[in-house]
């Protein structure tokens, strides 16, 4: 069973720990973080801002900024090969061809001073070898591919909307057909007609391109939309995770319970929302035990001990809760 | 009430200035020189124009720290006494120059329109003049002495600070608490002095500190190259005009005044740096 | 573009004529009485009063103005010194390259060494390189210029030998005046640089640049930098300014032949007319510097060079029309 579900595992993320450090305190960003997706598949990454959602990400990558942030553990595999003990020069050949991402916010996400063109271009001659031509060629196919007449190859982002930003960002990202795409809040910046658009043109082409993705949000509709499979984060901790219809239909734990409660539905005649009580903790001391505690309406004095463990289900359902039983009994 | 608010706000600045170690070397250099300049007469070893005719052009010794000039005037009490003049005139040089600039930069940034337009463009003329140009000749016209240089290089760094105020003011305009005060019919002046200059001038601070040291250049230049002011005055910018000409025979003539200069140029320097930093949030590291 | 070149050049007419009239303006309250000083103490009364007639001092202000205008705008007639009686237009056709080759160089050291500085400086934020940098920097705007000269003359013309002192001839004649000058011209390059490369470093099109795997090298040149340039260039301008004023002054240490000597020897003669033509002068000189900014401007940054045009207008129009 593990031998086979290693060989479909794209990528492996282990206890990955991130901390920053700004003004002598030291802040937990990331605290063992264990990850899989399989090749082809999308893992939805759902949680607060401040969760620690983006750098996980970038931490894959390896484009946490040097000064002030560090991971201090955890591996990382990619198609069985561990990014961490790469050198960097390898691991620029891997950013953008074998991993790209794409970011939360167009409107600063590309170079104001190059035109669009240039930029699809740029990771295409980095990782490809051919001629300045063919370059050219590629980068107004992906242009035409995301739906953006090729012509405007020479125009500047200024000259571009929200929108169509996106496009070409998403243009930069796929367009060296890597196997893997982080994709952080793709849709939080662009207006809601457009967010469904850009989610089908992601969808479209890691069909054709077979990619898998990390899908960063905080949007329970997207994750539905999209993934296979889900993470809860919460105060850089996985908390739950397993399968989009194990998390939808059975949520497990406190947290992801609260999240529900906190979308309105359509079905049934909502006169409040249920707002998760209080707010996401401080990382720089996040409180003992589990980090939700203090908020979560099930707590006992368990709960403010020690770190819990994850719990698993036979059908691979995990939840990191020593009530899993009572939340589900009080709805 | 606007008093504690701007009381507060200073007291923010000074706490924020006081982390920068560099920006409190800089005060501390400055304060310094202030005290040994202020207490000229007392440190001073000699009278700042007393000749020694037996002590002519020597180098420094315990006697003559600094040395002696070609009259036989010790260097070392003419840099003290002359700090009087350098540094009075680079800050009453900034103080004027800050005054009418914040002035004019206040009736174009609030009125806009054609005055602005027409203010702008008489600036536009004076500032297509290199600066050290329009000092040599409004120094001419003005004629040499300490108060007409001081007036030359005011009206020098006057488009400067006209510019950066107007650029605030325009930002400060559309705010709401200028519609509110516009509201309850509030006389322009009041609505420009009480609600818009105040909320528009930390920019012109910085600017103002910096400028400081530019305009201790500026007067030591005019004075070097024989206008500004004059021998025997033991101002710095003339201290070193005087003794070029000895330049082969005792370089120490020439070390210690341009020092003197240098030293407190670096520390204004330092203290701009640190005041732009507290004041301008972002920029922080 | 063109015409927006068209257009600034349209606009330096009125500037100049108004750099005219304000310097022409300032000459005529200027104490002390030009006959008296070319003639010397000596004359007589009636010797004066011919010289003042022949220069025109007597005619009312306005008159004298528009003449003044009228010869040198209408029919390029720039005068003759009144010391001298040298030709103008000569001398500053002597003068003029002089000084601008020297501002010319100044700058351009400033910019090749004040720039790479900058970028480490910003690049190892906070660390050993950076704070070398920045000391060198703050102590760079901090020594005047006309001081450094008169060091660098002790150390390499006087002590050591190796450079000449003052005077025009080779290249070895540049060196020090060159020097002297452009240290403050690097050090406000180099904190400029550092600034806006901290500015721009962290920006989200950085990351981009990180996240396609450009190399570091290139996402700090290509990237970052072409995206600073903007306030560097602005410096770089006022520094050109601020580099003409004190080439002015570096002149007369070095004895060289320039505008700053020709003018301020003018000053100190009451040679009203040279003061006013060399002035003019200078200021067209600065103001060329100043329109080459501004399409420097246009050259880096592509929404600049669309404001000059008015290009994005129509763009705009087309897409809300599609």
């Amino acid at each position: 069973m593990s031998e086979q579900k290693k060989d479909q595992t794209f990528l492996e993320v282990k206890d990955l720990k991130v901390e920053y450090f700004s003004d002598g305190q030291t802040v937990h960003a990331v605290n063992g973080v264990s990850l899989k997706i399989e090749r082809g598949k999308t893992l939805g990454l759902v949680g607060e801002t401040g969760a620690g959602k983006t750098t996980i990400a970038k931490s894959i990558l390896r484009i946490l900024p040097d000064v002030g942030a560090k991971v201090t553990e955890g591996k990382v595999y990619l198609d069985g090969q561990e990014l961490f003990a790469l050198p960097e020069q390898e691991m620029r050949k891997i950013r953008g061809n074998g991993i790209s991402m794409i970011f939360q916010d167009p409107m600063t996400a590309l170079n104001p001073v190059q035109t669009v063109g240039d930029q699809i271009a740029e990771v295409v001659r980095l990782h490809n070898a051919g001629s300045k031509e063919s370059f050219e060629k590629r980068a107004r196919e992906m242009l035409e591919m995301v739906g953006i007449p090729g012509d405007r190859y020479h125009e500047y982002p200024h000259q571009f909307s929200g929108g169509m930003k996106q496009r070409v960002v998403i243009a930069i990202a796929l367009a060296c057909n890597p196997g893997l795409l982080l994709a952080d809040e793709p849709t939080t910046a662009l207006d809601v007609t457009i967010q469904a658009q850009v989610l089908e043109l992601i969808g479209e082409l890691r069909e054709k391109y077979n990619t898998a993705m990390l899908l960063i949000t905080h949007d329970m509709g997207v994750v539905a939309q999209v993934c296979d499979e889900v993470a809860v984060i919460y105060a850089g901790r996985i908390i739950e995770y397993g399968s989009k219809e194990q998390i939808f239909d059975h949520p497990s734990h406190p947290y992801t319970i609260g999240l529900f409660g906190a979308i309105p539905s359509m079905k049934e005649d909502e006169e409040w929302l249920h707002p998760i009580e209080g707010l996401p903790p401080d990382p720089v001391n996040l409180p003992e035990g589990c980090a939700f505690h203090p908020r979560c309406p099930y707590a006992t004095e368990e709960c403010k001990k020690k770190p819990i463990e994850m719990y698993q289900t036979a059908d691979g359902h995990q939840c990191r809760c020593c009530h899993m039983g009572a939340a589900k009994k009080g709805e | 009430m606007d008093k504690v608010k701007k009381q507060s706000e200073f007291v923010r600045v000074m706490k924020q200035m006081s982390k920068n170690k560099l920006a409190m070397f800089g005060l501390i250099i400055l304060l310094a020189e202030l005290v040994l300049v202020l207490l000229a007469p007392v440190i001073a070893p000699y009278e700042y124009s007393y000749m020694d005719a037996m002590a002519m052009q020597q180098g420094p010794s315990a006697a003559h720290w600094f040395g002696t000039d070609e009259l036989g005037r010790d260097i070392f009490s003419r840099v003290l006494y002359g700090g009087r003049y350098s540094i009075t005139m680079g800050l009453f040089a900034v103080l004027i120059s800050q005054t009418m600039g914040i002035a004019l930069g206040a009736v174009a940034g609030y009125f806009g329109g054609q005055v602005d337009n027409v203010m702008m463009r008489a600036l536009d003329i004076v500032q297509s003049l290199p600066a050290m140009l329009l000092s040599i000749v409004l120094s001419t016209v003005l004629g040499p002495g300490y108060m007409n240089t001081i007036l030359a290089l005011s009206v020098n760094g006057m488009p400067g600070a006209a510019r950066m105020l107007r650029a605030q003011m325009m930002k400060v305009r559309d705010c709401e608490y200028i519609e509110a005060a516009q509201s309850i019919n509030c006389s322009k002046f009041r609505i420009i002095v009480n609600h818009m200059i105040p909320n528009s001038f930390s920019p012109n601070i910085v600017q103002a500190t910096m400028g400081v040291a530019h305009m201790i250049t500026m007067a030591a230049s005019l004075s070097f190259i024989g206008l500004g002011v004059q021998p025997p005055t033991p101002e710095w910018g003339a201290m070193l005009s005087g003794s070029r000409q000895f330049i082969r025979q005792c370089p120490h003539m020439v070390i210690f005044p341009g020092l003197a200069i240098a030293i407190t140029i670096l520390a204004l320097n330092l203290m701009g740096d640190g005041l732009r930093d507290a004041l301008d949030p972002k920029l922080k590291r | 573009m063109g015409k927006y070149v068209v257009k600034r050049l349209l606009w330096m007419i009125p500037i100049v004529l108004g750099v005219a009239v304000l310097v022409f303006t300032l000459m005529t309250f200027c104490p002390g009485d030009p006959a008296e000083i070319i003639l010397g103490s000596t004359a007589t009364e009636e010797s004066l009063a011919l010289k003042r007639a022949e220069l025109g001092l007597d005619d009312p202000y306005l008159v004298r103005l528009g003449n003044f205008l009228s010869d040198t705008f209408l029919h390029f007639n720039l005068g003759d010194s009144w010391m001298s009686g040298v030709s103008i237009a000569e001398s500053i056709k002597e003068y003029l390259p002089r000084t601008l080759i020297l501002s010319i160089i100044m700058i351009s050291i400033s910019a090749v060494v004040g720039i790479p500085l900058g970028v480490i400086a910003a690049v190892k934020q906070n660390r050993w390189q950076d704070n070398l940098c920045m000391v060198v920097a703050l102590v760079g705007i901090s020594i005047p210029s006309f001081w450094l000269a008169l060091l660098l003359v002790i150390l390499f013309s006087v002590k050591l030998n190796w450079l000449p002192a003052m005077g025009i001839g080779g290249f070895k004649y540049y060196i020090l005046p060159a020097l002297a000058g452009c240290t403050g011209g690097i050090a406000a390059l180099a904190r400029q640089t550092r600034s806006s490369m901290l500015d721009v470093i962290r920006s989200d099109y950085i990351i981009t640049a990180r996240a396609k795997g450009v190399p570091e090298g290139q996402v700090i040149v290509k990237h970052a930098l072409k995206n600073g340039l903007i306030p560097i260039i602005t410096v770089l301008g006022t520094q050109f300014g601020r580099l003409l004023g004190g080439t002015m002054i570096l002149e007369t240490i070095f004895v060289i032949p320039g505008m700053g000597q020709f003018i301020i020897t003018a000053v100190n003669g009451r040679d009203y007319q040279v003061v006013q033509i060399g002035s003019i002068f200078l200021a067209i000189a600065f103001s060329f510097c100043m329109l080459v900014v501004d399409l420097l401007y246009a050259m880096v940054d592509p929404r600049i060079k669309a404001k000059y045009s008015g290009k994005s207008q129509k763009r705009k129009k087309v897409q809300a029309n599609g």
